[in-house]
């Protein structure tokens, strides 16, 4: 049965508004020792030298665990099996851990990490990206004889010789900055040895089943042995995966050796310190224009910052090739995307996964080019924009879903009236102190993970007599209300009271690992699964209902927590019909499963089927600068994305809300300041995330075109809504101050308004 | 009596605590958290810039963590815990954080509840730059706050209609 539109439903909203929902680090257990990590002051060195002995010896202090001490493999990662959970003998960046203290209480555990002596020679610290590539460099990783971790490639058509023959050519040179999740809760674990020798991890992380693997990795033990449950998430936007897991994976093995509970709870230092960042990028774009204001040719070069480790960097990077030049139709295209081994810190995923940085350059070049050819961005954007059945710059040809690409952008730019105040926007000159702007940004995003991974999900339903229902499924809560999709999904396609169902403690040791709760796939894949699962269930009741209600299987019908026949005088209730399938020994039990559509890839050409559908998005900004600060002040923000179907309208508009904001962070005041590899601060009074009182009123507009790719018709709204607000700010500066601003963040110069 | 009125106490949603020297010396957020067990305020950076740990100290909503006990000694200190009421329903505030679906991650939900429960003391009809004002000092890296704005003015119209 459906919630009223309008109504939001979330099934640990008032756990967590109560304060009783209970994080990894409020967990307690009887007997728990306290784990805490000890960093290194080098950033790059050698022949590295741990002395635990006075650490040992320091008041209630249980163990000083080292690489020595490590059963399993030190070394892990979702691609490359090279992140360090412990430094061995080389330090490659300032988050490397030496050592864990074990102790009685964390206060002693902090105490004793003070007195582990380390030392090492140090090495020369690789940090510019661009520099790393040159023969001179010294080698990050001893792997490999180059400082190239990944390179993708696109070759369609002939960019650099049609480039030749174009009307206009644009050159422009962009980049973007280290970036921080900043999740409001710090990464912690809590690991128990049980009794039949399996080690129960509680953790912060977002993907249970990728921890597992990092566990197992470091103990050196079976999936089987390791049951991990995730307490409810405090954020995680990507980055709860590697140094989440890493931090279970250490607990673990502290809880192991010692053979009692462990509580290893990072400090927002710790964290900052450790976790993974996303990619700043380095973009130059050559493009070649028709006089038409088609564009012909494209020949693009990114280099991205990939730390010393390589975590999700191939995957982060191929996002960025695929989705090259936007959401527009190319028929030349030469791009090469490159990551490169520094001793800054690691990048891998956040939220956007190579999109915000392509698409803070593509669509300034967007307006740069509308006003080059001297016409209305909205027209170069139509000329351009992939359209029904049209092909992406990977020569997917679009036409298993309603491109919805003009629809969405039209729908923006009348709500905000954008051509009427383009026409107002000040230039530079204002009466006033305040220069006047409004900018625009369109994009499209391939659902799910595309050709970058194995793509398939799963589901039970486990049906009670009683008729309770419990429901899991492979796709995790990390706040951004998961669960309660798929209990919406389930109530809608049974046609049950919501109340009914209970969603599943989540366990790695229920449900299939059902890949990572990652890539705008939680909607799609988890509700896909749902939805298989639903139809098995129904064909089972249906199967052993039928004769009850007197009609043909076929014709069995779910509705108003009901079993109906084809009229409503032959109907029975839920429980009921529960209680017809107890005495005939039926279990109303269903696994279903999603196997997502085919994708392709060729690695050589950069060509195929990337993603088996897409979210169409554009977002909209008013802002005003002040002549004398340089200060930017968001007005008014428009956005609207095309979901397929909303499930939970609220939550919908909170993803809007909430990824528009992290998009406006790094527009205008994120940046994580690392020097040779150090960095500034480790805080979030200098890390700067917006507030409340910086952000504008945001109108969010869900577009709805139901996607028969997606067994639910739903998609996901998670990055689409933080990847394209950057753009559409620095078109604004730019058509209120008429300066042209390529780097993240953007920061007004005053001076240069004079 | 007299050894009674010299023992430090500390009131904690209506309880009193006796203090000892130990306890102090900590600060109140390891204090509510540890010592008590009120696991509703949260610890999200430890330099006072999140919110995270918001109580209600005589209700003013401060932050925790930059508190030390000692400082507090005969003070009111309220927590999340504290809102419960006997019959288990919540405050309008609790509720109006639901319904405007002002949750995601939840990590920083108790901090704002009590950043709007102080404002809404002070004021009780505040226009929305005034709760952005009130809950500024408040981060959350979920909802972009638009939806906790429309939570605290639900709540206003309800407790004084």
């Amino acid at each position: 049965m459906k919630i009223p539109s309008g109504k939001v439903f979330r099934n640990d909203a008032y756990a967590k508004v109560t304060g009783k929902a209970k994080y990894s680090d409020d967990l307690k257990f009887f007997n728990m020792a306290h784990a805490v990590p000890v960093y290194s002051d080098y950033i790059h060195a050698e022949n590295l030298q741990v002395d635990t002995g006075a650490a040992e010896k320091s008041a209630g202090v249980l163990k000083v665990i080292t690489a020595a001490d490590v059963p399993g493999s030190i070394r892990f990662g979702q691609i490359d099996q090279d992140y360090c959970m412990f430094a061995e003998k080389k330090i490659m960046c300032a988050g490397d851990v030496v050592a864990l203290v074990v102790a009685e209480q964390r206060s002693q555990a902090l105490s004793a990490a003070e007195k582990v002596v380390i030392s090492a020679d140090p090495l020369p610290v690789v940090s510019d990206p661009e520099a790393a590539l040159s023969p001179e460099s010294p080698i990050v990783r001893e792997i490999e004889n180059s400082n190239l971790m990944n390179h993708h490639k696109m070759r369609r058509g002939d960019a650099p010789q049609e480039l030749k023959n174009c009307d206009i050519v644009l050159q422009e040179e962009f980049s973007t900055q280290f970036i921080e999740h900043a999740y409001m809760e710090p990464e912690s674990a809590v690991c128990v040895p049980r009794q039949d020798g399996v080690m129960e991890v509680y953790g912060s992380m977002q993907h249970p089943f990728s921890t597992r693997r990092f566990v197992g990795a470091l103990l050196g033990e079976p999936l089987s042995h390791i049951e991990v449950y995730q307490p409810p998430t405090g954020g995680g936007f990507g980055g709860k995966d590697d140094t989440a897991a890493i931090v279970c994976a250490r607990a673990a093995l502290a809880a192991r050796l010692l053979n009692r509970p462990v509580k290893l709870t990072y400090t927002r230092e710790w964290s900052i310190r450790e976790s993974y960042k996303r990619h700043p990028y380095r973009l130059n774009y050559k493009v070649g224009i028709e006089k038409s204001g088609r564009v012909k040719a494209v020949q693009v070069r990114m280099i991205s910052d990939g730390g010393p480790y390589l975590s999700v960097s191939p995957w982060v990077n191929w996002r960025s090739t695929a989705q090259c030049f936007g959401p527009y139709t190319v028929d030349n295209v030469h791009a090469d995307v490159l990551c490169v081994a520094t001793n800054n810190p690691v990048t891998g995923a956040m939220r956007g996964f190579g999109a915000p940085q392509v698409n803070f350059a593509v669509e300034q070049i967007s307006d740069i080019a509308a006003e080059r050819l001297g016409i209305s961005p909205l027209e170069y954007r139509r000329i351009n924009m992939v359209k029904q059945d049209g092909e992406t710059v990977t020569g997917q040809v679009l036409d298993t879903h309603t491109v919805s690409m003009e629809q969405v952008m039209d729908r923006v730019a009348g709500e905000i009236a954008y051509e009427e105040k383009l026409g107002r926007c000040s230039r530079g000159t204002s009466e006033g102190d305040e220069l006047y702007g409004v900018g625009l940004s369109i994009s499209y995003r391939g659902s799910s993970l595309g050709a970058e991974g194995m793509d398939f999900c799963s589901s039970v339903i486990n049906c009670q007599f009683d008729g309770s229902i419990l429901l899991e499924t492979g796709i995790h809560e990390n706040g951004q209300g998961a669960e309660s999709v798929m209990l919406m999904l389930l109530a809608e396609q049974l046609g049950v009271r919501l109340d009914r169902i209970k969603y599943k403690r989540s366990s790695t040791s229920n449900v299939p690992d059902g890949g990572t709760t990652v890539a705008t796939r939680g909607t799609i894949m988890g509700g896909g699964a749902v939805t298989a699962a639903v139809q098995k269930l129904k064909q089972l009741m249906a199967d052993n209902l039928y004769d009850v209600l007197q009609c043909r299987p076929e014709e069995v019908r779910f509705a108003d927590d009901h079993v109906l026949g084809p009229d409503s005088d032959s109907k029975i209730t839920w429980d009921e019909a529960m209680q017809h399938l107890f005495l005939k020994r039926v279990y109303p039990y269903a696994f279903g499963s999603f196997q997502a559509p085919d994708v392709s890839w060729d690695e050589e050409t950069g060509q195929g089927d990337a993603y088996f559908t897409y979210v169409y998005s554009c977002q909209a900004v008013e802002l005003t600068v002040n002549k004398s600060t340089g200060k930017i002040k968001l007005q008014n923000v428009v956005a609207a994305h095309d979901i397929g179907r909303a499930v939970n309208r609220a939550m919908v508009l909170g993803q809007m809300y909430g990824g528009i904001t992290q998009g406006i962070g790094m527009a205008l005041s994120e940046d994580l300041e690392i020097e040779n590899g150090k960095f500034a601060h480790l805080d979030l009074n200098h890390y700067k995330i917006p507030k409340a009182r910086e952000l504008p009123e945001m109108t969010g507009i869900i577009v709805e075109n139901p996607d028969p790719q997606s067994p639910s018709k739903a998609k996901g709204i998670g990055e689409p809504a933080l990847e394209l607000i950057a753009p559409a700010i620095a078109n604004a500066v730019y058509n209120a101050t008429g300066i042209r601003y390529r780097d993240m963040p953007l920061k007004v110069n005053p001076e240069d308004l004079k | 009596m007299s050894a009674e009125q010299t023992t430090p106490v500390l009131t904690v949603n209506g309880t009193e605590h006796a203090l000892t020297e130990a306890e102090l010396n900590m600060n109140l957020l390891d204090y509510i958290r540890e010592v008590l067990n009120l696991t509703g305020t949260k610890n999200g950076c430890g330099t006072g810039a999140c919110g995270s740990c918001t109580v209600l100290i005589d209700d003013a909503a401060r932050r925790s963590c930059l508190t030390k006990v000692s400082s507090v000694v005969g003070k009111r200190i309220a927590t999340i815990e504290g809102f419960e009421r006997p019959d288990g329903s919540l405050h309008p505030i609790q509720q109006a954080f639901i319904d405007a679906g002002a949750i995601q991650c939840g990590f920083c939900t108790p901090g704002m509840v009590l950043s709007a429960y102080s404002l809404l003391l002070k004021n009780k009809h505040p226009d929305r730059e005034e709760i952005r004002r009130g809950i500024n000092t408040n981060l959350c890296r979920c909802t972009g706050y638009q939806q906790i704005v429309d939570a605290v003015e639900q709540a206003s119209k309800m407790m004084y209609p």
